[in-house]
């Protein structure tokens, strides 16, 4: 492991966080994440997918014809999410229904087919398996940071865990209904950018 | 008659596409800085969101679901396909928006050249994939997916082109630099989410 390698992996936590910087991957940022628990399988899935199919479009880089290479790249992705898709339904059944569309989704989800064409077709296999992790990880990252909070704050609870006894339980929390409906992601994921670039103020944009 | 209309109004307002299902959602912040081209984008989802559900629905129904092959022979009758849906749904997808490209080309060469790279581009937009998904998931017959398709494409157009003609105002706003630009673009559409969400009390 080089400084490099480190380098690659690293990176897109803070530096180049997929979603932050480079506004991949959004949607299913939000939809899934409600809940910890969907929004932790959701990540574990985005990292393989991801992982694989960089390593995987990396090895086969250089057979690959330029003009068709979009297809190709899907074709190896939609192979990937159906294993994915398989092994979900398989042992965790009820978190793969509450998933619902958003499991398929990932062939379309943008870091998958970015990573890809950024970084996986000019590399080698393992810059590119390690890129793939990277990536999947800093897209966990937001993802969770932002289902712990919606979790937290509009049904009180970690996990499935009750960390705040809500009111109509016989408790003191009353729970904020904004952040468990859509919206509520939008807005984290606003403010969530807002700390980050006020963080490392290079990532703000030019007024244009 | 009615259920179709009610369909339709579903698939625009209660469950659009991009503010209660977050899907296209990185077209729809990309793409979202002028009001020009989030019409070009949002007619051209119309366009392919109405062709490739029905296409897609004619496969599911009749090639993967289970059984769904006995029209061709009654020894296929005990297959079940459906684990290679994505991959058939995704390749329609690109092959549908090949061809309409193609034909814009040739036909109406004005509406290729206004469309442009967006055509391309849709072929990895969620919110196409995403109504493929949704239909199989609530088993919908041929015509009623036609009127999603057309229903949810014309959904996504709105919730741009109204994104986009919020962002060119914004402009001459004073936003804390941080937020500038994309953070800004998050909070909008979260905000435009809960307008839409007022829609969710129509009973249909």
């Amino acid at each position: 492991m080089t400084a490099t390698h480190t380098k690659t992996l690293l990176d897109p936590l803070f530096e180049s966080n997929p979603i932050a910087l480079q506004v991949l991957g959004i949607c299913s940022a939000l939809a899934v994440t409600s809940k910890l628990e969907t929004a932790l399988v959701m990540c574990v899935a985005v990292i393989s997918v991801l992982a694989l199919s960089n390593l995987s479009i990396s090895l086969l880089r250089n057979l690959i014809p330029n003009n068709v290479r979009i297809i190709v790249q899907l074709t190896i992705i939609a192979s990937l999410v159906i294993m994915t898709d398989q092994v979900l339904k398989a042992y965790v059944y009820e978190i793969s229904k509450q998933l619902s569309v958003f499991v398929g989704l990932i062939i379309t989800n943008c870091i998958i087919m970015g990573r890809a064409e950024a970084y996986a077709m000019q590399n080698g296999p393992l810059d590119s398996l390690l890129d793939g992790i990277g990536n999947g990880v800093g897209y966990s990252v937001v993802l969770m940071a932002t289902a712990f909070l919606r979790e937290l704050l509009a049904q009180g609870s970690v996990f499935g865990t009750v960390v705040l006894p809500k009111v109509q339980d016989g408790g003191w929390y009353s729970p904020n209904g904004l952040l468990g409906v859509p919206a509520g992601a939008f807005f984290i994921i606003g403010l969530f950018i807002w700390a980050l670039r006020s963080w490392k103020t290079d990532q703000v944009e030019a007024e244009g | 008659m009615e259920q179709y209309l009610n369909l339709a109004i579903r698939a625009i307002f209660v469950e659009n596409l991009a503010l209660a299902f977050f899907l296209g959602m990185c077209s729809f912040l990309a793409c979202s800085k002028k009001v020009n081209t989030a019409i070009g984008l949002g007619t051209a989802v119309i366009f392919v969101q109405t062709v490739t559900v029905p296409m897609n629905n004619l496969i599911y129904n009749r090639l993967l679901s289970e059984g769904a092959m006995t029209w061709i022979s009654p020894a296929l009758a005990g297959y079940d396909l459906s684990f290679l849906g994505f991959l058939c749904y995704i390749g329609t997808i690109a092959a549908t928006v090949q061809i309409v490209e193609m034909t814009l080309d040739r036909y109406f060469p004005a509406l290729y050249a206004a469309l442009g790279v967006f055509l391309p581009l849709i072929a990895v937009n969620c919110a196409i994939l995403g109504g493929s998904l949704f239909m199989v998931e609530r088993t919908y017959t041929l015509n009623e997916s036609m009127v999603f398709g057309f229903g949810s494409g014309i959904g996504w157009a709105l919730a741009i082109i109204a994104l986009a003609s919020i962002r060119e105002r914004l402009q001459y706003s004073n936003i804390p630099l941080g937020l500038r630009g994309l953070g800004m673009t998050f909070i909008l559409s979260g905000l435009m989410a809960i307008g839409f969400m007022s829609f969710g009390g129509i009973q249909l």
